[in-house]
């Protein structure tokens, strides 16, 4: 592998039904800044079948470049042709880094992609930065410098690692949605555009979908909330999650929820938050019944404000409360929907 | 059918993690556990076997000390453990290790292969779907329900808002999620079977159509340029009041921040 040939940071435009997901753009915005620092250009990948009207929205959100991969074998999410499609991509491209979220898609398309080209990948990043490697000077060993340096938690939460990929091409990450900023749109941008088609001859590593099943959900992305007001078990029921949808509906926020609560099947996946739902950094976070366990703590200690209410005063999720309340939600919550009602009626 | 089943033996971040004073992670104070999605995957391929009859294997890479997951996997009811350990293999990126379990796994027949979704290590995701590139076999990930129709396997492959009902031609390999299933519990006979059995144990040489260069610290394309253990924010205030209190507590507080 000749490294020197890889250049540009190249990122994958997600989409489900022709709608562009919002993480492309969060992509966009950090690859933009990385491809700034190294004197390149970030180009992103759209991949599907009718999908080439999505593409200036991708410049209006900061692309230099769009790579169009259209096929009809690529209208629904599959493992394998999409596989091709990015594989396809960076053979003939070299790209120099490849950033894919880090979704219920690209975690199955980013392995599978790597284990093709044979490159490394980092999971789940949450800072990308360009340095050196080794970060310090190593006697013996020769310094390298504009690499692509990952940044990711594990252990739950508790670990903060930084990888580098210094002998192999491209360097991959999946970055985790919400973390990274999207660039302000300029509106009336116009794509560059540059078509692409490696072919598609299904084989059996193409998978059947029989059926579609969409979730009917009419709530906000709880990512994009500005207020959660979340749940927990200690919620103890679906039906009780009414006294947290009045309080949201007052204060003007979203209900969210822990993944004890998507396990008992209370509440929807996409409304979980924690280290296997979603990552969330909401001005104020409600934690209601919410015991804290490491991997809920994950996905939202960066919020602004954290109010806890838990009966059990030993529960962790006090341990990052700006403000834990020791007491019962049951009480608690009626009334200060009622209080925050009076209080915005007052402020009309 | 034959079934494998990758596990792996991961410390236990769940309700027993335990600090430092310092706020760091005490490892030495944390259980080592068979890893709940691989657990899940384990299940799943039991449940396949009491309905169709199979034969299923649990594989596991690590130090020997990995074994007790085997022996686990062998009380629940799998038939066969197989231990992937040398010291070649250590400090495995996931490039490495899905080569390593690939490697091994060439030794097998099989039509079925379940890894769990992650390890609650790593977090990563990775390991399944390498191992199936590596295999050049199919995969399907975030599968929350499985059953097999002739030579095939249908999934119910989880999305953000929706999921997929998928069919596979076997051999394929699944990852699990840990909501597929509850797990069953070892049984006393199990256990008792388990305490004999004989776990065969693999080492470089056996791992087929691999290369060195794939294994191992120097066979990983990602290095670990630093890690450091989380300094978390500190706990804030944390009051025991009657639910009027508690009320205007919330409130004042909400107003200090202007947020209503």
């Amino acid at each position: 592998m000749n490294i020197a040939e890889y250049k540009g940071v190249f990122v994958f435009a997600q989409q489900v039904d022709n709608e562009l997901s919002g993480i492309g753009f969060e992509l966009i915005g950090k690859g933009k800044e990385l491809a700034q620092e190294l004197g390149t250009e970030v180009t992103a990948v759209l991949v599907g079948s009718d999908v080439k009207g999505l593409a200036d929205e991708l410049a209006a959100y900061g692309a230099d470049k769009v790579i169009l991969v259209e096929d009809p074998e690529l209208k629904e999410y599959r493992t394998e042709p999409y596989c091709h499609a990015l594989s396809s991509v960076i053979e003939k491209y070299k790209p120099d880094i490849f950033l894919i979220g880090a979704t219920a898609i690209g975690r199955d398309l980013a392995p599978r992609v790597c284990a093709r080209v044979h490159t490394g990948l980092t999971a789940d990043c949450t800072v990308l930065e360009i340095g050196d490697y080794p970060i310090n000077p190593m006697p013996g060993k020769e310094q390298l410098h504009n690499q692509l340096l990952m940044t990711r938690p594990a252990f739950g939460g508790n670990t903060i690692a930084t990888i580098a990929c210094p002998d192999f091409r491209p360097q991959m990450a999946t970055v985790r949605p919400g973390v990274m900023q999207k660039l302000p749109k300029v509106e009336g941008a116009k794509a560059v555009i540059e078509e692409f088609n490696p072919g598609f001859t299904p084989n059996d590593k193409y998978v059947e979908i029989l059926e579609v099943v969409k979730a009917v959900t009419d709530t906000i992305d709880i990512m994009d909330a500005r207020i959660l007001v979340s749940g927990g078990r200690g919620v103890g029921s679906e039906e009780n999650f009414k006294l947290l949808e009045d309080l949201a509906e007052a204060i003007g926020g979203t209900v969210s929820c822990s993944r004890a609560v998507v396990d008992a099947g209370w509440k929807s996946k996409d409304l979980q938050v924690g280290q296997t739902g979603k990552t969330v950094r909401p001005n104020v976070y409600f934690a209601i019944g919410i015991s804290g366990a490491i991997q809920h703590l994950a996905g939202m200690e960066e919020s602004d404000l954290i109010i806890a209410i838990n009966k059990d005063e030993t529960a962790p999720i006090f341990d990052v409360a700006d403000h834990g309340i020791v007491g019962d939600l049951n009480k608690i919550l009626p009334a200060l929907t009622e209080k925050i009602k009076a209080e915005r009626a007052a402020n009309k | 059918m034959k079934i494998v089943v990758c596990i792996k033996q991961v410390p236990d971040t769940k309700g027993g993690v335990k600090f430092n004073p310092d706020g760091t992670l005490d490892r030495g104070a944390m259980l080592s556990i068979m890893n709940p999605d691989d657990k899940a995957g384990l299940e799943a391929a039991l449940r396949l076997k009491d309905e169709y009859g199979a034969e299923v294997t649990a594989i596991t890479m690590g130090l020997p000390k990995a074994e007790e997951v085997l022996r686990e996997a062998i009380a629940m009811g799998a038939d066969k453990g197989i231990l992937v350990t040398d010291r070649v293999l250590g400090g495995a990126d996931t490039w490495a290790t899905s080569q390593t379990l690939a490697g091994a796994i060439r030794n097998l027949e099989y039509d079925l292969i379940i890894t769990g979704r992650q390890a609650i290590d790593g977090d990563t995701a990775q390991v399944g779907p390498q191992i199936s590139e590596h295999l050049n076999i199919p995969v399907i990930s975030y599968a929350q329900k499985l059953q097999i129709e002739g030579d095939s396997v249908i999934v119910e492959r989880q999305y953000d808002d929706r999921y997929h009902v998928l069919k596979a031609k076997m051999p394929c390999l699944i990852t699990a999620l840990a909501e597929l299933n509850e797990p069953r519990y070892m049984t006393p006979g199990g256990i008792f079977d388990a305490y004999d059995a004989e776990i065969t144990v693999w080492g470089r040489a056996n791992l087929v159509d691999t290369l060195d260069s794939d294994l191992g610290l120097k066979g990983s394309p990602t290095q670990i340029a630093k890690a450091s253990d989380k300094v978390r924010k500190g706990a804030g205030e944390k009051v025991t009041l009657d639910p009027t209190e508690a009320v205007d507590y919330i409130i004042d507080n909400l107003k200090a921040k202007h947020v209503i």
